[in-house]
């Protein structure tokens, strides 16, 4: 137990829902509007768990146990990821393979609860989740895989600490794929621009919005605050691929890495900005893009 | 190995994997010319017998014939001939991209068992990717069906031949590659003249009703 990790885990708990708010103050720059409050995020939060819940006589106790099942998956991915170079809360070898079926497992009691509406809508956004997830986590499985391998370790706090500034000097084209590879995969599963428009509700097009459109009340605030901790828990992923530095100091070097969480949440609002949603028939050709990638990096890193 | 050498191979797979999952033409000739450009720079890059004036030379003719002249003809043919821009694979664009995945694999592997005697030591990566080069363009020539998109497939088989031969270099007198440039250009011309005259004639370049052309008594 070290009380690092657990500092943590209580900071991405508590700053999650921001970085969806500097996501959508990006994206009101750019189109040039005051745009919302940067804390708007946890007022709706805070709004739905004051409401009351309306639940159709369709449904059955699943739909109830889907969104708090999402979140305590979610907050247990938490405890197993590193943020920075600070291990995780609980470690162990192979558990980079646990954390992606627990996020197989959230989006699967997700779906559960759409489909248990019994309307025909919400099956339609289900069946386009997971068909699209089914390609997602091909790319992060090979992505991770490729790291774990290099890493010679199969924990994923010990898989992150070999992501060194050496090992860029030597793997540079490997890693700078997985990035690409993984960057990819951070868009499509927290249902940004160029798979999906966070925006849109009401659009036939639209994927992961409908799924949870017959939530109300604290489920949906539950629902919110969980995909704000996915956006975090996927930006992690990416930053420690991408940030190998280190200057030695605690504090400096957890700066760092907060604020290049920032920045990501900046760079998703300016791809949401300069970006139109693929057409639904170019999604898969995007995903196995990213597929393509991690599996290159795979079979180069292989020799 | 360079990290340079590397980065380039990889924008070199790259290219090869946006040819198998691209469907427009003006992508292909782009990564035509891209390819080129890579094969020119790499031609300096992997000699390990240091800089001599004739791999100056030779990068200097490969960069400007299949980095310039080529996608230069091949988008005059495009324009004259009149090609839409969708392919019409014979197999969709993510399996032929899934097939791309495989060949690499393949590649890779093939290449490890290959006892090569080369002069020295290359970077681990040149030969497989001169093979996926080559297969690469073998299946574009099986399954993209418009006329031009075979004279392109012709210019990737070549390009993946050259990136096999590059470590030979040294060893091979430079004429022999300069003749093999030349040939490829007048082959290039005269494919474009051909397409020109069998749309002209035909109204048509997809090479499935070639067939038609045969004599239908014999």
């Amino acid at each position: 137990m070290n009380w690092d990790s657990l500092a943590n885990v209580a900071f991405a708990l508590g700053c999650a829902p921001f970085l969806m708010g500097v996501i959508n103050r990006t994206k009101a720059i750019f189109a040039g509007r005051q745009g919302q409050p940067l804390l708007q995020t946890y007022y709706e939060i805070w709004r739905l768990l004051h409401k009351g819940a309306v639940y159709s006589k369709t449904t059955s106790w699943f739909f109830r146990a889907g969104p708090l099942a999402g979140l305590a998956i979610t907050v247990l991915v938490l405890f197993l990821i590193p943020f920075g170079r600070v291990p995780a809360v609980v470690s162990f070898q192979g558990d980079f393979i646990f954390i992606v079926y627990l996020l197989g497992l959230m989006r699967m009691m997700t779906v559960l609860a759409a489909l248990d509406t019994g309307s025909s809508f919400e099956g339609m956004g289900a069946s386009r989740e997971l068909q699209f997830s089914a390609i997602a986590e091909v790319a992060l499985v090979f992505a991770l895989s490729t790291l774990a391998w290099k890493a010679g370790t199969l924990s994923i706090s010990e898989i992150f600490t070999k992501v060194t500034p050496d090992l860029w000097r030597t793997e540079g084209g490997i890693l700078s794929l997985l990035g690409v590879a993984i960057l990819l995969v951070f868009l499509a599963e927290n249902a940004r621009v160029p798979i999906d428009d966070p925006n849109t509700h009401l659009e036939l097009t639209m994927i992961h919005e409908v799924m949870v459109l017959d939530h109300s009340g604290p489920d949906f605030a539950m629902i919110l605050y969980s995909s704000a901790l996915k956006l975090w828990i996927l930006g992690t992923f990416l930053l420690e691929v991408l940030l190998p530095f280190q200057v030695g100091n605690f504090w400096l070097d957890h700066a760092s890495f907060i604020f290049a969480m920032f920045a990501l949440a900046v760079l998703v609002g300016i791809i949401e900005s300069s970006m139109a949603r693929l057409r639904l028939i170019f999604v898969p050709r995007f995903l196995m893009g990213a597929v393509i990638f991690a599996l290159l990096a795979f079979l180069l890193g292989l020799r | 190995m360079l990290p340079i050498i590397d980065s380039l191979l990889i924008i070199f797979i790259l290219t090869n994997l946006l040819l198998l999952g691209s469907g427009r033409l003006a992508t292909y000739i782009q990564m035509i010319a891209v390819q080129g450009v890579l094969l020119g720079i790499l031609t300096v890059f992997i000699q390990h017998g240091g800089f001599r004036l004739r791999f100056a030379l030779l990068a200097i003719g490969s960069t400007a014939i299949k980095g310039i002249l080529f996608p230069l003809l091949l988008a005059r043919a495009t324009r004259l001939v009149h090609i839409k821009r969708e392919l019409e694979p014979v197999i969709g664009y993510t399996g032929s991209l899934i097939i791309g995945a495989f060949l690499l694999a393949l590649s890779l592997w093939i290449s490890s068992r290959l006892p090569i005697p080369t002069p020295g030591k290359i970077d681990d990566y040149v030969l497989p990717i001169a093979f996926f080069t080559i297969f690469t363009a073998c299946f574009l020539m099986i399954s993209r069906t418009k006329a031009i998109t075979q004279v392109i497939s012709y210019i990737v088989l070549e390009n993946g031949i050259y990136l096999f031969g590059i470590p030979f270099a040294g060893e091979a007198p430079v004429l022999i590659e300069l003749g093999l440039l030349l040939d490829l250009t007048v082959g290039i011309f005269v494919m474009g003249i051909i397409l020109y005259h069998i749309n002209r004639e035909f109204s048509s370049v997809n090479v499935n009703e070639l067939s038609s052309l045969k004599d239908s008594r014999l």
